[in-house]
């Protein structure tokens, strides 16, 4: 399957030539917010620096980093580079952890999330025939119409349908004969399931792609989305400080995503000493946008761990690769002094025959010592009436994950269907010894 | 003479039980015995309802684990050695037992045993003229 390339002169740039388009956007890019930005001028000026420092994209180590914390201490609008009345759209985080966070489009910025999210389509072999049913979110999250400027680009026929109500999902995915699906990968997960259950049979659906992202999925539940939905699932990455869905994506050879580089240049640090890490090394993935009007954004410190890859990509993109992103920096738990990522459980389950990638996490601290509890469903076609069967799945559970994590953790058996499902984002750990 | 038992996976929560016996009373399902074994992590419900099927159906529907599977159930009479004599039928054909479950209303025991050899526990029953209750019997009760 040889897929199509939306803008061939940058998406198959030599590298060389993406280097001298980085480093004029770079300069121009620090010279506005050195300007127009009192907060970045000052952080620079603390540094010494002044935009005349920055000339090319080695010099990117130089500037300072931005956080998440930084969006909200200038709430709503103070990293703005632009005055409002330039500013056409405005999203925000949900703000769930403290002050939401608040990021404004000039038109143009529209226009380039429009190009990014059509490259990514483009990517996965959406066109103008194609109807896509947008099953993210519509409104202040960047998911939902991120898609759908994408989805107008490339000329399919757009199906707003925003995310939730399963049953209408299903109806519209069968009555207009939708041919791609995007939302979080748990909801794909999540419908799939709702598929089976319905009088719907598979073979009536046209689907044949799946646009899945905002939220870290392994390769094992790519394979297993892939294998109930009988379509071809694409990973996208993104995030509204950066811009939203479209900062980077899958091509056909699904070999790492490739960041959109000539408009968020990726760096990989080490989250400890923040120090920039040679190529390949895994890392915290740091972006700075280089035409980002509204909100331009100078290393901004995704807490997502990730690879670089700079080699031409066999789809003909010279567009860097990352990995898939799996764990952040913040998703981290840290049980008895080990690292654990929930996508390290979410795998092991994956290849086990005997159960459901549905499981919970409850992390607790009991007499000073930290304890892990896995809820995992006991589905009605593993079921058996012997008492010996199930605890020997209990013990085959719990060995497999000690022996991958190495961590003793005490499987519990639920009933099917008692795990929460989400309409969203997957919440798959309960950390009490944060509730104390 | 096979009796169709239904089994369903259970967590250890408080009504969990009720809840079931619940949801067949409502769909007009008789439940003629039942037994639970527990864990200290979940349980099973073990029961031998009016109409297997149906209940397995709704159970199903209300996001049960749900299993049916063959017993045989007979009567001894209630005295002292009685269940004895009849296990040692079994034991001596060298038919094992999984579980039993049972009670003794009168002058009878009645007994429902869940063995890994169905069939030849059946016939050896049968060749001891022990008296076996069927289904329909049972589900009278």
């Amino acid at each position: 399957m040889e897929l199509s390339i939306w803008n061939r002169h940058f998406e198959t740039m030599p590298r060389e030539q993406m280097r001298e388009v980085q480093s004029d956007r770079l300069r121009d890019t620090v010279e506005r917010v050195y300007y127009n930005v009192p907060y970045y001028r000052a952080k620079m000026q603390e540094k010494g620096l002044g935009p005349e420092h920055i000339q090319t994209v080695d010099d990117l180590k130089l500037l300072p980093f931005t956080t998440k914390q930084d969006l909200r201490d200038n709430y709503p609008f103070g990293l703005f580079a632009l005055p409002m009345s330039e500013i056409i759209r405005l999203h925000a985080s949900s703000g769930t952890t403290g002050r939401p966070t608040v990021v404004g489009y000039s038109r143009r910025d529209i226009a380039v999330w429009s190009e990014v999210m059509a490259r990514t389509l483009t990517g996965a072999g959406v066109g103008k025939n194609d109807f896509i049913q947008i099953a993210y979110g519509y409104g202040l999250f960047t998911g939902g119409l991120g898609l759908h400027y994408g989805g107008e680009k490339v000329g399919a026929s757009v199906i707003p349908i925003s995310g939730g109500n399963t049953k209408r999902q299903l109806q519209l995915m069968n009555d207009f004969g939708s041919t791609v699906l995007a939302c979080t990968p748990s909801y794909a997960s999540y419908l799939a399931e709702a598929i089976e259950e319905s009088d719907i049979e598979r073979d009536a659906l046209k689907l044949k792609v799946g646009i899945f992202g905002a939220e870290p999925w392994t390769d094992n539940m790519r394979r297993e989305i892939e294998k109930k939905l009988r379509i071809k699932a694409f990973d996208i990455y993104g995030l509204s400080e950066i811009i939203g869905p479209g900062v980077s994506f899958d091509c056909e050879y699904q070999n790492g995503l490739h960041i959109n580089e000539d408009h968020f240049i990726p760096e990989i640090i080490d989250p400890d000493t923040l120090e920039v890490l040679p190529e390949g090394e895994l890392g915290e993935l740091v972006f700075t946008t280089v035409t980002k009007e509204g909100l331009p954004i100078i290393r901004y410190r995704t807490r997502d761990l990730t690879r670089l890859h700079f080699d031409t990509c066999r789809c003909g993109r010279t567009l860097v690769r990352m990995d898939k992103c799996t764990g952040r920096s913040d998703d981290m738990l840290i049980i008895r002094g080990v690292n654990l990522f929930p996508s390290q459980i979410e795998s092991v389950l994956l290849e086990m025959d005997e159960t459901t990638p549905h499981y919970l996490l409850v992390v607790d601290r009991i007499n000073n010592l930290d304890t892990l509890e896995l809820h995992v469903e006991v589905e009605d076609r593993f079921y058996q009436d012997k008492i010996s069967e199930l605890q020997n799945l209990g013990k085959k559970i719990k060995n497999q994950i000690e022996s991958t994590i190495g961590l003793s953790v005490n499987v519990k058996l639920v009933e099917p269907k008692t795990i929460e499902r989400s309409e969203g984002k997957a919440k798959r750990v309960i950390d009490k010894r944060k509730m104390e | 003479m096979i009796i169709k038992q239904l089994s369903v996976f259970l967590e250890n929560r408080a009504g969990r039980l009720n809840e079931v016996f619940g949801i067949l009373g409502q769909a007009n399902i008789n439940v003629s015995a039942c037994s639970v074994a527990d864990t200290s992590e979940f349980g099973i419900l073990r029961m031998i309802v009016s109409d297997p099927e149906k209940a397995r159906a709704i159970l199903k529907e209300n996001l049960f684990s749900v299993n049916v599977n063959d017993v045989i159930s007979f009567a001894t009479p209630n005295t002292p050695g009685a269940l004895s004599r009849t296990l040692e039928i079994l034991s001596d054909a060298g038919i094992g037992i999984e579980y039993l479950y049972g009670f003794s209303p009168g002058d009878k025991s009645f007994i429902v045993l869940k063995s890994d050899n169905i069939e030849k526990a059946i016939e050896e029953l049968q060749k001891h003229e022990m008296e076996l209750i069927s289904a329909s019997d049972l589900y009278k009760f």
